[in-house]
């Protein structure tokens, strides 16, 4: 009778994840794998196609031979994401480190004020970087009427402008799970280096930064994993030039109408996040922190 | 500042923290500040209007996209809070519940899996069986990858909670939906105002789910800001866009206040 309850009062939740978030994934995996309808949809019969044009291109007489274009595509995201999650360290940490240098009640306060923006539209947090970086933007009319520069430079719809909107959006990402980890950190060590002659730099080099590296880890996977299938960024500020695989996916489901390609190239964002995912959990049980508890 | 803070401290922290802070904020406080632009330039300041505000709020399109969103929201909300309470309830407060972890990790999947594939995955599911239930399909989207936001501080409520209320509950003859209604749900009440909260900010602010998923007519309000920005920047965007923000920053406030007044 308890067991029965208790499988009714999680039968809801679950059989709603399993019916839309589970399922769906199952079928474009299947779907991955089939022909495509010109019409939109699938047609059943298996076929690689949709995988061998990750790589390959069919000429008019049948001939495959290799296309890069996809596959820059894919390392692309893959460096500008390695980009974000990387400035996202520089930028998170000595401000992770600063807010857990706080009295508690401060604390509290910056932890807020980081969470904040994370909770605010996405598209409108990306909007407010097209007003700063038009040409006829913040920083353009600020440069201009200060003279250093003649003419507006152009800052928007370049790849450098997606990176940016990406490290605005994801950087509490990566501040939040540091902080947690150096709220933790036991001072006595930082102490007893310094005892010892360390150096400040010394002793963030060789104990603050190694006691916070699962928090680094765990940051760098929350922030490289949405920035991988990014859409919002790569569109309004790369202005669609740069093609990232988020802009490719959903090109193929709206456009484009070729569905198992699509389900192709997010069966390979999957992977790329599972390999991730997996990466830190082998770290995880290593230092004994978990992602989620 | 006790002295033991001090050994910690590096030249320059607080500079750099600040400057963080700034760069956070300045994006979205320049975002309001031009939405009460009386000019339509978004960089010359011509002095304060209402004006982009008024011709939001009288046009038909972001008034029916603004009930859309609402209506979502609301709906998803409700559900996904439900559902992720009687599941958090189940799973804490069963010790010999065998595949713990495998729920667990069930009900925190939306949370891992990318929202572009998401998106393209439950279009895919929609159009194959096919399902058009117009606001419908969007509000179970939403519910699912709201379920996460909404469990987690409820979960993380209960775990807080002191177990020997409801025990002494139970001891006093207390029936269990007694105990349920009267010890557990109110205990509980701040978790799952908080859960609740986040669910709704989530939903709301949800873009590239809602586009993939929506279908024609179904417009909510940051889809219409999307074709908006697309086609040019108007100071309307700015006005509309400001209110979203208020919104989301009320709630998630006001989710922080009721989680802090909520601890004992």
């Amino acid at each position: 009778m308890q067991r029965i309850r208790t499988f009714a009062g999680i039968a809801p939740a679950t059989i709603m994840v399993v019916c839309f978030m589970l399922l769906p994934i199952l079928i474009i995996v299947v779907y991955s794998f089939l022909e495509k309808n010109p019409y939109g949809g699938v047609r059943p019969e298996l076929s690689f196609e949709a995988y061998s044009r990750l790589l390959l291109e069919r000429d008019f007489d049948d001939n495959l031979s290799f296309n890069p274009s996809y596959l820059l595509i894919l390392f692309r995201s893959i460096w500008v994401a390695a980009v974000s999650v990387a400035a996202c360290v520089l930028i998170g940490f000595p401000v992770a480190y600063y807010i857990a240098m706080q009295p508690a009640e401060r604390r509290n306060l910056l932890i807020l004020l980081i969470t904040i923006p994370f909770w605010t539209n996405l598209l409108i947090r990306t909007y407010c970087w097209i007003l700063v970086l038009r040409d006829t933007g913040l920083i353009n009319e600020m440069l201009l009427s200060l003279g250093v520069i003649q003419s507006p430079i152009p800052l928007l719809y370049t790849e450098g402008a997606i990176i940016l909107g990406l490290i605005y959006t994801y950087v509490p990402f990566m501040v939040l799970p540091i902080y947690a980890s150096l709220e933790r950190l036991d001072v006595r060590l930082i102490e007893a280096s310094r005892d010892l002659y360390a150096s400040r730099i010394g002793a963030l080099r060789h104990v603050v930064v190694p006691l916070s590296l699962p928090g680094i880890v765990a940051g760098s996977i929350l922030v490289f994993i949405p920035c991988l299938g990014a859409f919002i960024a790569p569109e309004l500020l790369g202005g669609g030039k740069n093609l990232m695989l988020g802009s490719l996916v959903q090109l193929q489901f709206s456009t484009s109408r070729d569905w198992p390609f699509g389900s192709a190239l997010s069966v390979v964002i999957m992977i790329v996040v599972m390999l991730a995912l997996l990466f830190y959990a082998r770290n995880a049980r290593n230092s004994g922190t978990e992602l989620v508890h | 500042m006790p002295k033991s803070r001090d050994i910690r401290a590096l030249p320059g922290l607080k500079w750099f923290s600040l400057g963080f802070f700034v760069y956070l904020y300045l994006p979205l406080l320049i975002l309001v500040i031009f939405s009460f632009n009386a000019t339509k330039s978004a960089t010359v300041w011509g002095g304060f209007s209402l004006d982009w505000y008024a011709k939001a709020l009288a046009n038909d399109d972001i008034r029916r996209a603004a009930w859309n969103s609402l209506v979502i929201a609301t709906t998803a909300t409700v559900f996904s809070t439900t559902m992720a309470t009687m599941a958090a309830l189940s799973l804490t407060r069963n010790k010999s519940l065998p595949r713990k972890p495998l729920f667990n990790g069930m009900l925190l999947l939306p949370l891992m899996v990318p929202e572009i594939v998401t998106a393209v995955a439950t279009l895919t599911l929609f159009a194959t069986i096919g399902l058009s239930l117009g606001l419908g399909n969007i509000i179970i989207a939403h519910t699912v990858f709201c379920i996460p936001f909404a469990y987690l501080p409820i979960r993380a409520r209960l775990q807080g909670m002191d177990e020997s209320l409801e025990t002494a509950a139970r001891d006093l003859y207390a029936s269990k939906w007694a105990t349920l209604r009267f010890v557990t749900l109110p205990l509980l009440a701040p978790g799952i105002v908080s859960g609740a909260m986040l669910a709704f900010i989530i939903s709301i602010d949800d873009f590239i789910i809602t586009l993939m998923v929506a279908e024609a007519g179904s417009t909510t309000l940051p889809i219409y800001i999307y074709s908006l920005v697309r086609i040019g920047i108007t100071p309307e965007v700015n006005a509309v866009s400001t209110v979203l923000l208020i919104i989301s920053i009320f709630f998630v406030t006001l989710s922080y206040l009721v989680e802090k007044r909520g601890k004992f």
